[in-house]
């Protein structure tokens, strides 16, 4: 059947500086390039282009421009170019349309309509290059007081707490979705900065063992690699539930992703699918997640947080609520867009509620109830700089998870072509040839360099406000102001107008 | 249409910000003495007010009443005393009740009716509650239900004096130079956003703690949301009414000592932290991940007053000023020192305190430095 997509985008090769070096034909996963040997040419197949730049980064001469294609439809809002092409796609295949990373579409940032506050004249800003400014996070449940007796012994013993020198954490991106190589990477920035990567549901590669200690292991519905000796190694446990990419939808990895190394890790055999239901099948209602979250305590002896995690839907408070009660010590919302490996089209850009939302209605409603010290509250999905996390801390979050951001720290340009298996930048494959291109040393120094970046800036906004511990910032939503919202929505933020 | 010079943050600005001068003398025997001392104190600091607020809190004020429930209210109407009058006789056991005097003062204009209560509980409480529960909510339900009337002290055996004016011009208001305590603290205020009503001005009250404050709380939000969880209404929107909860929580209801809070509002450094020995250190950490969201972080100066206490605390990097001066068995805190000097010439010292570090004076003890935490986990092995 002929196609009737065209293509994305124009691959232009300059032929004065081409060298004809074949580097594009290398590099590109996708077969956009090939060698003509009877010509001696370089040439491009351009519907094969997915715009990730690859070619275009590696040209030792800078023959190659990427641009987008012209070709317009007619200018219609109801029937966009993306629309008519998803039709058309389906009409050629019959299937569900797949496609990766996170929610592309227009729905409001709320990140972007609120800004932050500073000093001026009735109190000072702070100088972070000169004093001190502490961003150091304490993840897990905190009793209501404190016991100490007159002569200063402490009586009450706090619940497991994890340290975070810095409150951005790496989300769960399991091996088989990602390379062993960028879990590498990830694990490795996560022990230099301080803070926590996390396994994904894909189990716990045996090199990565050491990195326990900065090691978030999941518990998913597919159960895949869990066991006990997993458990153990891992410095928080998470149940994941949900995710903000797909919210009520399984996974699938494809048996020709299972290599030997995927299916060891995973504990299936090689070469066989990988399907998580979409539920847990043990978790029916919430008093079956308490009993998970209790026999998980049981099994690693009340040593570590247990977290859940579950996609930003539209009761999300309510469930957080319940979640709280059940026994959980951190909660994970992961917001409409939180991205993914692979998920149905339909599901990533039309199912699940902004995070910002989720995150303010959930702070407010835990501490309506009196209990939003029992657990800390992490938030991910489209967080893309260290504005956004200072905003989800003056929301109400203990910590943020970054995905596409640390993806993107290690070459990604968001083409969305995760879900092919054959990405050229060697972070969302199994393709030995292709997850070499991410090597752990630089990858982990690329990732540390972020963190760092960040923690500076944080730091920054924290001292234009006057205030030097990230505490005072956290739940401080006077420190926010909106611009261009409603009332209904400024209501929900708990956050005022700007200028009010 | 509310009259602004009647309310508090009439702007509804995020929280009312101010300046001042603070003050604050203790005699440790326990002897009473007049006002005089400290309105020329708290004069000579003239200038860091700007006359939109000044007040004093007195200890040992009421010996003659000393077990009853000192109740100081201003009223903006006479509808809304007698409304408060009935609301006191169904809810108390009334057993004095007079007018405030005053005397005709020119810089004083338009000032509210001040009338004090003396009030038992008695059996109006429930069983399971405490006197002071029953007496803090009931000042909570005046202060926010009921129409021009606002409770501005509570407490037993002291009494708050306050309102807008230069402080020793509200001293002359009261005649406060012929009352006596043996604690004493003064506050002069420089708001920056309200035009100055009566119950804005310092001390804050709650019960028998005061707290008079010099500084901006730049955790306000949290601080005031974390409290919210505990039942406490910051109906006056301002940071130092945070503190007041803040201290009757963590004392009155948590029990914890004057050094342990003082290290949960302004907690040492995380790395400070972790370089203190390790009983000491899980100590401070327990505490700071447990009471992170009351850490007063922003620059203030605080001098917190209840029976037989005075303690001062600045904020941990030590934004706003604070002098200690030490003569015989009194104890003087202030903004400037040269306020104290003029007081007490000759002192036995003077100096100021590390930031974060509680100055606390004890009735019936010499003041001395407090032992640290440290010395105290020290003692107790």
């Amino acid at each position: 059947m002929k196609t009737y997509i065209p293509n994305k985008f124009i691959v232009e090769r300059d032929p004065e500086r081409c060298i004809r070096c074949q580097v594009c034909v290398n590099q590109c996963s996708f077969d956009s390039h090939y060698y003509d040997a009877e010509d001696d040419e370089v040439r491009s197949r351009e519907e094969n282009c997915v715009g990730c730049h690859r070619c275009v980064l590696f040209c030792p001469t800078g023959a190659l421009t990427i641009r987008r294609s012209p070709l317009d439809y007619r200018e219609n809002y109801n029937w966009s170019s993306e629309v008519i092409e998803d039709i058309i796609k389906q009409a050629e295949t019959g299937g569900m349309l797949l496609t990766g990373m996170g929610n592309d579409k227009s729905q409001r940032i709320y990140w972007d309509h609120l800004l932050l506050n500073a000093s001026q004249v009735t109190n000072p800003s702070i100088d972070p290059l000169r004093e001190p400014m502490e961003l150091i996070t304490y993840l897990g449940r905190k009793p209501d007081c404190v016991e100490v007796d007159l002569r200063c012994v402490l009586g009450t013993e706090l619940a497991p707490q994890v340290k975070l020198d810095v409150p951005v954490m790496f989300a769960a991106m399991s091996y088989g979705a990602v390379s062993l190589n960028v879990q590498e990477s990830l694990a490795r920035a996560a022990t230099e900065i301080g803070t926590l990567w996390n396994t994904g549901e894909g189990g716990l590669h045996p090199s990565l063992y050491k990195y326990g200690n900065n090691t978030i292991v999941q518990v998913a519905s597919g159960r895949f690699g869990v066991d006990a000796e997993y458990m153990d190694a891992g410095r928080v446990v998470e149940i994941k539930i949900g995710q903000g990419a797909k919210p009520g939808i399984g996974g699938h990895l494809p048996g020709e992703k299972v290599s030997a190394d995927v299916s060891r890790t995973r504990m299936i055999p090689q070469g066989t699918d990988a399907l998580s239901p979409a539920p847990q099948h043990d978790i029916y209602s919430i008093e079956d997640l308490s009993q998970l979250i209790y026999a998980l305590k049981e099994a690693t002896n009340y040593t570590k947080p247990i977290s859940v995690k579950i996609a930003a839907v539209h009761n999300a408070a309510a469930i957080g609520s319940g979640m709280v009660r059940a026994g959980a010590d951190i909660i994970v919302l992961d917001g409409l867009r939180g991205a993914t490996g692979a998920a149905p089209k339909i599901i990533r850009d039309n199912v699940g509620i902004p995070i910002e939302m989720a995150l303010a209605s959930l702070d407010t409603r835990l501490r309506q109830e009196g209990i939003r010290n029992l657990a800390s509250i992490v938030v991910s999905g489209g967080i893309r700089n260290s504005g956004d996390v200072a905003k989800a801390i003056a929301l109400g979050a203990d910590a943020v998870y970054i995905g596409t951001a640390a993806l993107i720290a290690l070459g990604c340009t968001v083409c969305q072509q995760c879900h092919t298996g054959k990405c050229a930048w060697g972070i969302c494959t199994t393709d030995l040839a292709l997850t070499k291109r991410v090597n752990p040393d630089i990858g982990a120094r690329r990732l540390a360099n972020l963190l760092r970046g960040w923690s500076l800036e944080l730091k920054d906004i924290l001292g234009g406000m006057g205030i030097n511990a990230l505490e005072s910032l956290r739940g401080n939503r006077l420190h926010l102001r909106g611009v261009g919202l409603t009332d209904t929505e400024l209501g929900i933020l708990g956050v005022r107008m700007v200028g009010d | 249409m509310k009259d602004i010079r009647q309310i508090n943050n009439p702007y509804n600005d995020d929280k009312v910000i101010d300046a001042c001068s603070i003050f604050g003398m203790m005699d440790t025997t326990g002897g009473r003495f007049s006002g005089e001392a400290i309105i020329r104190a708290i004069a000579n600091m003239h200038v860091r007010g700007n006359g939109l607020g000044g007040g004093f809190a007195i200890y040992g004020l009421y010996p003659e009443y000393a077990d009853l429930y000192a109740l100081h209210i201003m009223y903006l109407s006479r509808q809304g005393q007698q409304e408060t009058e009935a609301f006191l006789r169904d809810r108390f056991y009334l057993v004095l009740d007079e007018e405030v005097p005053t005397r005709p003062t020119p810089a004083i204009v338009n000032p509210p009716l001040v009338w004090r209560y003396f009030v038992r509980v008695d059996q109006h409480k429930p069983a399971n509650q405490s006197e002071d529960d029953y007496v803090v909510n009931r000042v909570m339900e005046i202060n926010t239900r009921l129409s021009d009337s606002f409770v501005f002290s509570s407490g037993k055996d002291m009494g708050v004096f306050k309102g807008v004016g230069y402080p020793e011009e509200i001293a002359e208001y009261f005649g406060l130079e012929e009352y006596e305590g043996y604690l004493w603290t003064a506050h002069g205020r420089f708001p920056t956003n309200t035009p100055g009503w009566w119950g804005g001005a310092h001390p804050f009250s709650i019960l028998d703690w005061t707290v008079v404050h010099n500084g901006e709380i730049s955790s306000y939000g949290i601080n005031r949301r974390y409290l919210e969880q505990f039942g406490y209404q910051c109906t006056m929107q301002t940071d130092t009414e945070v503190i007041a909860y803040a201290v009757d929580l963590l004392i009155r209801k948590h029990n914890l000592s004057i050094e342990i809070a003082a290290n949960i509002l302004a907690p040492p450094f995380w790395a400070e932290i972790e370089r203190r020995p390790p009983e000491e250190q899980k100590l401070l950490r327990t505490l700071r991940q447990t009471y992170g969201s009351l850490l007063l972080n922003g620059p203030f100066t605080i001098i917190i007053a209840h029976r037989g206490e005075m303690i001062g605390l600045t904020d941990r990097i030590r934004l706003r000023p604070l002098t200690v001066g030490v003569k015989g068995d009194m104890l003087y805190l202030s903004s400037e020192e040269s306020a104290i000097r003029l007081v007490c010439p000759e002192l036995d010292r003077a100096w100021s305190p590390m930031g974060g570090e509680p100055i606390v004076g004890i009735l019936g003890q010499p003041f001395e430095p407090r032992r640290t935490i440290r010395e105290m986990i020290v003692d107790a092995n």
